[in-house]
């Protein structure tokens, strides 16, 4: 169960991924962007990241990408136009040269990693919203203020921006 | 058939999005498309911190990728305004055009 849910979402992240950099219209990518972040929370939610799976279809598939949709509409962004044309050679010769350095990492990761554990759903109960609560306010309570001043910044900054008259 | 993931599944499955992310950044020419492949590389060492989270059975990667998520939120925000004074000012979203600082 583990094996074929790990396998199915981690196949749909990495199609999603590939049709977002393929894909010249920015709708499309965006859509694509909303499929790895879905696929990436069922992820952590095998890995027992619960808060985290949550905060993660809220934040990013929620929030985030809206804000992206938003822009695009806004923006009335077409597909993207050929500004420089490549030979079909290099197209192709291009995404061999990935694939084959994937392969390399891949490689590389699993011979640095023999024997590394396995993930078992369940196994892992420290992810919940209480334990990642509570270590954000004890152990991470400062860097967690300094993140609500770096938010406060940043909504001053985007309303600067993008006032009517610069 | 086993009926438990790999470790290092996960953070192959996280370097090919990463590399996936990089490869977007480099080649689309569209200045939003290129901050979605930021996004998407942001995600992939996300799901990196929560693999070695759950190896060492500690919460402190939960927490690292919550922060990231926040600096994303930000980013996403200031971001998007930068593009919308770019597009207002240039009237283009393909980064080869604006690139009066090149020279």
């Amino acid at each position: 169960m583990n094996v074929i849910l790990f396998l199915v979402f981690a196949a749909f992240s990495v199609f999603c991924g590939i049709n977002l950099v393929v894909q010249t219209h920015p709708i499309a990518s965006a859509l694509s962007l909303i499929g790895v972040m879905g696929s990436l929370a069922v992820l952590y939610l095998l890995l027992g990241g619960e808060f985290i799976a949550a905060a993660q279809v809220i934040v990013y598939a929620g929030a985030i990408m809206v804000l992206f949709v938003f822009v695009i509409m806004l923006l009335n962004a077409g597909a993207e136009s050929a500004t420089f044309q490549v030979s079909r050679f290099v197209k192709y010769f291009g995404a061999l040269l990935l694939v084959a350095f994937l392969g390399l990492i891949s490689f590389i990761i699993q011979g640095a990693l023999p024997r590394s554990g396995d993930v078992i759903f369940g196994a892992f109960q420290g992810g919940t919203a209480l334990e990642v609560g509570r270590k954000l306010f004890t152990t991470y309570l400062l860097p967690f203020e300094v993140t609500s001043v770096l938010i406060l910044i940043a909504i001053v900054g985007a309303i600067v921006l993008a006032r009517k008259e610069v | 058939m086993q009926n438990a993931v790999p470790l290092s599944w996960y953070l192959i499955l996280s370097a090919i999005l990463f590399a996936l992310g990089v490869a977007g950044f480099i080649f689309r020419r569209n200045i939003i498309t290129v901050f979605m492949s930021i996004e998407l590389m942001l995600n992939a060492v996300n799901l990196s911190f929560l693999t070695f989270s759950y190896q060492f059975k500690q919460v402190d990667g939960h927490i690292y990728s919550f922060f990231v998520m926040v600096v994303a939120a930000a980013e996403a925000a200031v971001g998007l305004a930068i593009i919308l004074t770019v597009f207002k000012n240039r009237a283009t979203l393909m980064i080869d055009e604006v690139s009066s600082m090149k020279y």
